[in-house]
């Protein structure tokens, strides 16, 4: 063990630990997207790409280069190569990282945090699989492709923002791109609004994935309590917690149906999903949902 | 009170429970704290009111059940107190009259504490009251009987019977009053019992109470061919069985009960007899007996010397030779030694525990350092430690440069022979012993020859130390004062291959003279005429041992004929290095009963039983506060906390098991498993694992042998006698074994385990100490008991156990490797293709062909380490294998296949 490394043990730890975190995620995501079983999705028509489409005679009009010499020569006629046209369309992505992401109801459960990057990341990984670029929103990390991409998109995952709760990425958006927004939207309601808003007059469609703990869902609380958002900013006091529910249950509802609503009208898809229900479900909801609009 | 028998003992504390509205009022006022809870919703929940202002209250029966608890306790700290006692009618002043001898100890705490109640009750009707003592008769002191309720703890009994002096005395001091007499008897018959009586019904009232049923004693202890005897005496015929206990020490000086057994009466007879029959080991520690559960100074019998024969150890090392019986070190000596005395034969910490009195090493030079500390210690103690040359003796180096504590002498190299083929001179005879010597006196036969003799170094002390000498002035017996105890060195062989001394009465007679054969003399009452015997223990009236020291010291024949009395007590006595034991019963004593004239009342004493309810409401209280605490807990949602606080109690109530032993014993028992010794170096531990993982694979595969998986062994912690297989990779950095474990490991290769010893460092120092895993080694095997080795010869059995092997590669393919070696006398038969070697499992295999690398496997079966090259390497790994499966079938079926040499014979034979 050399000198710089026992000056800062923690530095090398923490260093570790979040090296330690990268591959299991990703391996996660990995797998998850390996579950997702794709079909065709090219343009079906031909144009530039990389796939073989077809073979078709000669025409009038097309230079000899345009031959395919090694099918012509197995016949009379002439014929030209054609691929499939593909168009790789760029994704965006924002990934709520605020600390109420973090927060987890049993210990049998991830916390919402790692359900979104998860679900980030598989889509990801299919979406450049398929050929797609996909970035962060925001400047942080442009669209891009490759498996290189995989990785960066990776490491700006794991990082932590310490406000309480989120608001969405409105800069910076590549117009009439496509956009993921996963985040439990139980924060500002304006900034949504104002995102989405924004969304829509650059033409950019997208899916809003509304990533929720059980308990959130269900508030099983009783008795005399202190409910504190997760970085004791908002504080709400109660006698009877039990009261609170169907208030509460209906306010949250109030949220939901907002956030179709709004979905709806600039183009986007919503869908809720709560971190007890299977991964699957909702990494195959969202790439039909980025399919669909494409 | 309130109709049911309760008393309170401090009833105004029963105030207290009118407070318990004004708290229920208190409780329902104060709301449970509220609980902190971290949720991300809460921005849902911003502006929203309670709509019932009031708080969530405290369930009523939470409420209901707090007060309970308080009520409880209240009642509790009252004192309430079920049956208090009735009152007595009687005005005249009340004499208590007790026995108080051994006999009536039996029952004292059960009379006393019924005498407390009936003196209280007589207190309570204003009586006066006094208590005398039979047998320390005092005069009776009329008091308060309430006072005299707390005097009763003075009296106590003792340890002999009243007497017809006790009784004169005691009717000289008691006056002329009229009173009462209630007599506390034992039920015995003695001298003065119905004169007493007349006195007391002539002075009022007589009742006579008598708890106990019989009284009984032991009165005799006899050894009588193998069986141990107890005589012991009832006060009643047709006594049902009694369960009796021999008391005596184990071998860490714990008093146990080392047998039980049952006193049966024949129907008629007052006399019971119980028979033991104990090994001599077992009879030798005994130092008492005792009746179980009657606590009296008669039902308790001290042996003191009774039963003890001398005791002596002979170290045998390793008996794997069969026959030969003549000339085995220890055969005479037993022979000497058997008729007199207890002989035990084992390993030296075999027979350490049982503490011999002497113990004998023939020709025996190494020892392992707990082996010698404990053989110090023993001699310290005063043990006499008898050793005899011989040729491993002389061969060694034991007391060479500076004396050795466990030997009397310093010994010259070598030792000497005379009288031989190749040697000058004639055999010496014994010189006739000097008049200090210990045997002087004993007639030296004619024809007695000395052979050969280990010889001392003449040092300043070596005169002093001579006992016998030959006729040359060598000495041939010598002897060291250590401690109380000595050691004593026969130059000489225990056997009859150095001299004849062990063939003649001479030997016999000088080990008596050495007192090493001479039980405890048993001495004549007229010898003990004139002698004073100072108590060392005395027995108190309920049958214990109390210090005897403060007491004065008894003259001998008065310890023989005197009855027990103040100035004699029973126990156990001490003059001039010899002990003696007086008991409360002779073995000619009986036990009667008392008859009690018809006109008097005789009953037992009972007490009504008054009972204390205060702990029980008490500890009502405190479940209902740990029932509300667990209510009020899951009320306010915080229980789920409390299971993982209840579970993590759990954990760490259960007992850990520690990571030495990686299984348990038993388990161990079940399967075979093979072992290597834990080093403390990861890498290599693991690579031990991983070779006998291979080899036991293989093992598996290819013979009937079929081990479990392998197990690391932890030398200071584990039990080795599991394993019948250890592998020890030597490494520089290990720690050498403790002294414990050198004793573990010395009687594991002396009981016929096997270590395989792997320098790993392809022998390429052959043995020496150029490497520096040979040097370590060679420190590792310092303490261990390993045989002469020679390299594995051509005809070994290790070589023909399963395969026939010629060598033994591992990962090397070094050269030699080094086992027991063959008995010097082995010899080629005409005809055999064998010697018939070691009669037995070689206790060590030395080598460093690195021989788990090449066994070494993971879990599926592939080879984790190259050896040689190509198939050449493949076969070499091939022969390791092989080697590891003869290694196996040696160390399980021993010299099995040595028996291979009568196969000819046997096909001989089949053919006809």
């Amino acid at each position: 063990m050399n000198a710089i490394s026992s000056e800062h043990p923690q530095l090398r730890r923490r260093a570790e630990g979040a090296a330690a975190k990268l591959p299991p995620l990703l391996a996660r995501a990995d797998i998850l997207a390996n579950t997702v079983l794709l079909g065709e999705h090219g343009r079906r028509r031909s144009g530039f790409g990389d796939d073989f489409w077809q073979y078709r005679p000669v025409q009038p009009g097309d230079s000899y280069r345009m031959i395919d010499w090694r099918r012509s020569a197995r016949s009379d006629a002439q014929f030209v190569r054609q691929k499939e046209w593909q168009i790789a369309q760029s994704v965006s992505l924002w990934v709520d990282n605020a600390a109420s992401m973090e927060y987890v109801s049993d210990k049998a459960l991830a916390p919402k945090s790692d359900r979104s990057r998860l679900i980030a990341l598989a889509i990801s990984i299919l979406l450049i699989r398929a050929g797609e670029r996909v970035g962060l929103a925001g400047r942080a990390l442009p669209p891009k492709r490759g498996d290189g991409q995989i990785w960066r998109l990776c490491e700006a995952l794991m990082t932590n923002d310490n406000s309480d709760y989120g608001s969405p990425e409105a800069r910076a958006m590549i117009p009439n791109s496509r956009a993921l927004f996963l985040s439990d939207f139980l924060g500002d309601w304006n900034a949504v609004e104002y995102a989405l808003g924004k969304a829509a007059d650059r033409g950019v469609s997208g899916v809003l994935l509304q990533i929720l703990d059980p308990a959130e869902e269900a508030f099983p609380f009783q008795g005399r309590a202190i409910f504190e958002s997760m970085r004791a900013e908002l504080t709400h006091e109660t006698r009877k917690a039990s009261d609170l529910q169907e208030r509460y249950l209906a306010r949250l509802a109030d949220r939901k149906i907002s956030l179709k609503r709004l979905a709806r009208e600039t183009g986007w898809q919503y869908e809720c999903h709560l971190t007890n229900a299977p991964v699957q479900n909702a990494l195959l909801w969202v790439y039909r949902a980025i399919e669909r609009g494409r | 009170m309130f109709g049911l028998p309760i008393a309170f003992s401090a009833p105004w504390l029963l105030l207290a429970l009118g407070v318990l509205p004004i708290l229920w009022f208190l409780l329902r006022a104060v709301p449970p704290a509220p609980i902190r809870r971290r949720f991300p919703g809460v921005a849902l929940l911003l502006g929203l009111n309670d709509e019932d202002s009031v708080v969530d209250r405290t369930p009523w029966w939470l409420l209901l059940l707090r007060m309970l608890a308080a009520a409880a306790a209240i009642i509790g700290f009252a004192g309430p107190v079920l049956n208090p006692e009735s009152e007595d009618p009687s005005d005249k002043p009340l004499l208590v009259v007790l026995d108080g001898g051994w006999a009536s100890a039996a029952s004292w705490r059960t009379d006393s504490a019924a005498l407390v109640t009936v003196l209280e009750n007589a207190g309570r009707s204003g009586r006066e009251a006094a208590i005398v003592q039979v047998t320390s008769p005092n005069a009776p002191q009329f008091l308060p009987a309430i006072a005299t309720a707390q005097t009763l703890p003075k009296f106590a009994p003792l340890v002999w019977q009243p007497t017809g002096q006790n009784i004169e005395a005691l009717i000289g001091n008691l006056g002329d009053e009229e009173f009462d007499s209630l007599w506390v008897s034992d039920g015995l018959d003695y001298e003065g019992r119905h004169r007493m009586l007349d006195v007391l019904t002539a002075r009022g009232d007589l009742q006579v109470v008598q708890s106990g049923s019989q009284v009984s004693g032991i009165s005799d202890v006899v050894f009588q061919d193998g069986v141990l005897k107890v005589i012991a005496q009832s006060s009643h015929q047709d006594t049902p069985e009694q369960l009796v206990g021999i008391i005596g020490t184990d071998p860490n000086g714990v008093e146990i009960a080392l047998a039980r057994g049952a006193i049966r009466y024949d129907s008629g007879s007052q006399q019971g007899v119980a028979e033991f029959s104990l090994p001599s080991e077992i009879r030798s520690r005994i130092t008492r007996i005792e009746i179980e559960g009657v606590e009296t100074a008669g039902a308790t019998y001290l042996t003191g010397d009774r039963l003890k024969r001398r005791e002596i150890g002979i170290v045998t090392v390793r008996d794997s030779r069969e026959g030969l019986q003549l000339l085995s070190p220890t055969h005479y000596l037993r022979q000497a030694m058997v008729e007199t005395a207890d002989v035990i034969e084992g390993a030296i910490l075999d027979i350490m525990p049982a503490r011999p009195d002497v113990l004998v090493l023939a020709d025996i030079s190494t020892l392992a350092p707990t082996e010698e500390q404990s053989i110090q210690d023993w001699v310290e103690a005063g043990g006499i430690l008898l050793r005899f040359a011989g040729p491993q003796m002389a061969a060694s180096d034991l007391s060479r440069g500076d004396e050795h504590p466990l030997m009397p002498v310093r010994l010259r190299a070598g030792g000497r022979t005379v009288g031989g083929a190749m040697s000058w001179g004639e055999p010496k005879a014994l010189a006739p012993f000097s008049i200090d010597s210990p045997f002087y006196g004993l007639q030296v036969p004619e024809d007695l020859r000395v052979t050969a003799q280990v010889l001392a170094q003449p040092d300043p002390n070596l005169a002093d130390r001579v006992l016998a000498e030959l006729s040359d002035g060598t000495p041939l017996v010598t002897r060291k004062i250590v401690g109380q105890g000595q050691v004593v060195l026969f130059h000489v062989t225990a056997n009859a291959e150095w001299s004849g001394l062990p063939l003649s009465g001479l030997f016999v007679q000088m080990l008596d003279r050495l007192a090493i054969l001479s039980a405890v003399s048993e001495t004549e009452a007229s010898v003990l005429e004139g002698t004073i015997w100072q108590p060392i223990k005395v027995l108190t009236a309920s049958g214990r041992l109390e210090d005897g020291l403060t007491f004065p010291g008894v003259a001998g024949e008065a310890l023989v004929d005197d009855p027990i009395g103040p100035s004699l007590r029973p126990g156990l006595y001490h003059s001039n290095d010899t002990n003696r034991v007086r008991n409360v019963l002779a073995p000619e004593d009986t036990l009667d009963a008392f008859e009690w004239p018809a006109d008097v009342e005789v009953q037992g004493l009972s007490a009504p039983e008054s009972k204390d309810l205060m702990g029980v409401l008490l500890a009502a209280a405190l479940i209902l506060l740990m029932v509300d605490t667990l209510a009020s807990l899951a009320l306010s949602g915080r229980l789920q906390g409390f299971g993982i606080a209840a579970s993590v109690m759990a954990a760490l109530l259960i007992p850990q098991g520690g990571e030495a032993q990686a299984q348990p014993t038993n388990e161990l028992t079940d399967e075979i498993a093979l072992g290597y010794v834990v080093t403390g170096d990861r890498e290599l531990d693991q690579l031990s694992f991983n070779g006998l993982f291979g080899l036991s694979d293989v093992l598996f595969q290819r013979t009937s042998v079929e081990p479990v998986n392998p197990i690391g062994v932890n030398l200071e912690t584990d039990e080795l006698a599991f394993f019948p297989f250890l592998y020890w990779p030597i490494a520089t950095g290990q720690p050498l074994p403790s002294d414990v474990a050198y004793g573990k490991l010395n009687r594991y290769l002396r009981s016929g385990g096997m270590i395989l010893f792997d320098t790993r460092d392809a022998d390429v120092a052959r043995r020496g100490s150029a490497s520096p895993n040979g040097r370590k080694l060679q420190q590792i095997a310092r303490g261990l008991d390993i045989p002469a080795l020679e390299p594995v010869p051509a005809d070994h059995v290790l070589t023909r156990t399963f395969y026939l092997l010629k060598d033994f590669p591992g990962r090397y393919r070094g050269r030699n490797v080094w086992a027991e070696a063959a008995p010097p006398d082995a010899e080629q038969v005409e005809g055999m293709p064998f010697r018939n070697l070691n009669d037995g499992v070689t206790p060590v295999i030395i080598g460093g062909n690195d021989w788990a690398s090449a066994w070494a496997t993971n879990s599926r079966g592939t080879p984790l380490y190259p050896v040689g090259r190509g198939a050449t390497g493949e076969r070499q790994r091939e022969l390791a294998y092989r080697f590891g499966i003869n290694l196996i079938m040696h160390v399980l079926t021993g010299n099995y296949k040595s028996d291979q040499v009568h196969v000819p014979a046997l096909l001989d034979r089949l053919g006809q």
